[in-house]
């Protein structure tokens, strides 16, 4: 992997050609990502979903709460509801593009809190060594060992469910997992010259964890955050299903698959559309880490 | 290996120590919270106080703490709110419901991933390895719930092949056998699609070492070389991730086991949790942990015995 720290330093280019430099390396990623069948078809995926998300409101035909009850009599697909509605007479397509929302802001915020507390906490580990290590693998180790979704049944029940809430339990139970993929790349990237460097200028313990160590970890770490952004779209979802997740009457793709499922015999679109949309949502995002991963791989 | 079972042990201990204090904190912090679950929503706020003291659930959290410990050493659960049985037979019934559906999917998992991953592995990058990429990618990527809904769409609302609900009861005219099928199916195909992927990049991995192109280039037929040279070195690093599905296997499958009704473990922390049954929540999360760190260490002790350079 480049050093961009070390280069930029030594070769002090006047900004403008830093910055040409800078686009002309965005510009070769974005070509190798489009090389990769997976990661365009992922990225299609994910970014279908975020512009029918953020458009919701214009697109929807229908508010997402809002009841049609003449449909209720013929709640399956027809010209008035494309994709029907559900058993409150619901529009089906607009709360599937209005569920969109929630889980594309819960999920990646969840990945940031993540990767923030997991960086730090797997950097303390690498960079300092001894006890701090021991201290912070062992609690990484124990909340790993616990089966999680035992722990979002606990947590939540006891104190409910809100956005707020999903987003802590996420940022907790994943904070570890990124923990060990930061620590191990600081074990083997604090022993570099340009740390040595750091150290001799008398930089500060968390400027060279955070300036020096953590942008050149930062290639695992983003397909990492990928993968983790499909789980945790899977987690709300799972929550939602298990009646634990975002509170009612507002849009929620798990949600809406635990109201409905018991009706599938009769009427299996209701509960079969949002599995549709929360399953293309994931399988964007794993696409798009696989094709990160073979760039990675490449490079 | 006396060290690595004292470590482990250790290990053990301290995850169950630090998981029942926090179960324990979280449930029974408040001091008349446990009362007042007792007695219900309509009891005056004098008869929980009158409990609370009869049940010395006023002193300290960490005197109750110790005790509460102590209850437990002695075999002593609590009795389920929930359930109006004792905690242990309740949590042993719907244990045994969960370990025969994770005995089945686990049987139909290891060898079926085996197959797809060491085939996938064995020539990278041709056509079969990457329909069974793609194929292990997006299977993996579906939630169970929405895989759960998939099968019981077709299988169940469409060809009506089979019944939509496991509740192990005989009523509906479906044999027990019959009834696994779908969540079997369910928990088979999520699952296998991370342990196939796992298996696929160790067998891609120990292709290119140079032991396997000696045995290529010294005339031994390919599935000989697959058979005798690959598979075992490819095995090394997955039989710990394998291992590591029994606990998703015992403690994750809440999923598949509301989806269809199923009378398991993870359905039964669901209900404790949503009921607050306090005794239950705190011992099965015991359970859970122990078994999560249990098979941990099962899995480091696979990977010792298939490696005779960590046993030496």
């Amino acid at each position: 992997m480049s050093t961009p720290a070390t280069a930029e330093v030594l070769s002090a280019s006047p900004p403008a050609a830093a910055r040409v430099r800078a686009r002309a390396r965005w510009r070769r990623r974005l070509d190798a990502l489009l090389a990769s069948t997976p990661a365009t078809v992922g990225l299609a995926i994910v970014l279908a979903w975020v512009v029918l998300g953020i458009l919701a409101p214009v697109v929807a035909p229908y508010p997402p709460n809002a009841n049609d009850l003449g449909a209720l009599a013929r709640p399956t697909p027809s010209t008035a509801h494309w994709l029907g509605t559900d058993q409150l007479g619901r529009d089906l397509l607009s709360r599937i593009l209005w569920g969109a929302r929630p889980v594309l802001v819960i999920a990646p915020l969840a990945v940031l809190g993540a990767a923030a507390l997991g960086s730090l906490l797997g950097l303390s580990a690498g960079y300092h060594g001894r006890w701090i290590s021991l201290v912070i693998t062992r609690a990484c180790d124990i909340v790993l060992s616990f089966p999680v979704i035992i722990l979002y049944m606990i947590i939540l029940a006891h104190f409910g469910s809100s956005a707020w809430n999903i987003i802590g339990v996420l940022t907790l139970t994943k904070a570890p997992i990124i923990a060990r993929i930061v620590r191990g790349m600081t074990l083997d990237l604090r022993e570099r010259e340009y740390v040595a460097a750091a150290k001799m200028r008398g930089e500060s313990a968390l400027y060279i964890m955070f300036v020096e160590i953590l942008p050149n970890a930062r290639g695992p770490l983003l397909v990492d955050m990928c993968l983790r952004t499909g789980y945790n779209i899977v987690i709300i979802g799972v929550l939602g299903f298990l009646g634990i997740g975002l509170p009612p009457p507002d849009p929620d793709w798990g949600g809406m698959v635990k109201d409905t499922y018991g009706m599938m015999t009769v009427w299996p679109h209701m509960s079969l559309f949002p599995c549709a949309a929360i399953s293309s949502l994931v399988v964007g995002f794993n696409l798009l880490a696989v094709g990160l991963r073979e760039i990675g791989l490449r490079d | 290996m006396a060290r690595f079972f004292v470590k482990h042990t250790l290990f053990l201990l301290l995850t169950l120590f630090v998981v029942s204090f926090l179960v324990f904190t979280l449930n029974e912090f408040s001091p008349g919270a446990v009362a007042r679950k007792l007695l219900g929503a309509y009891a005056t706020q004098d008869q929980v106080d009158t409990l609370t003291k009869q049940m010395g659930l006023d002193r300290p959290l960490l005197v109750r703490y110790v005790d509460y410990l102590g209850t437990v050493a002695t075999g002593d659960l609590g009795y389920s709110q929930r359930f109006k049985l004792p905690v242990k037979d309740v949590i042993w019934k719907h244990l045994r419901h969960t370990a025969l559906l994770a005995a089945i999917a686990f049987a139909c998992i290891v060898p079926l991933s085996m197959l797809l991953g060491v085939t996938a592995g064995m020539r990278e990058g041709s056509r079969l390895d990457r329909a069974i990429l793609m194929f292990s990618t997006i299977v993996a990527s579906i939630p169970e719930f929405a895989l759960g809904v998939f099968l019981a769409s077709v299988f169940v609302a469409w060809l009506g092949w089979l019944p939509g609900t496991a509740t192990l009861l005989a009523g509906g005219g479906w044999s027990v056998p019959a009834q696994l099928v779908l969540p079997v199916a369910v928990i088979v195909l999520f699952d296998s699609g991370y342990v196939v992927s796992m298996i696929r990049a160790s067998m891609v991995e120990v292709m290119q070492r140079p032991y396997i192109r000696t045995a290529v280039l010294k005339g031994l037929p390919f599935r000989s070389v697959i058979l005798r040279h690959a598979v075992r070195n490819a095995m090394l690093t997955p039989i710990t991730v394998i291992m590591l599905q029994i606990n998703y296997l015992v403690a994750g499958v809440v999923v598949v086991e509301t989806v269809f009704a199923y009378p398991g473990f993870g359905r039964m922390m669901l209900e404790a949790a949503l009921f607050k049954d306090i005794a239950l929540v705190e011992a099965g999360a015991l359970v859970a942990v122990f078994l999560a760190v249990v098979t941990n260490i099962l899995g480091d002790i696979a990977y010792v015995l298939l490696d005779p350079r960590i046993r030496a």
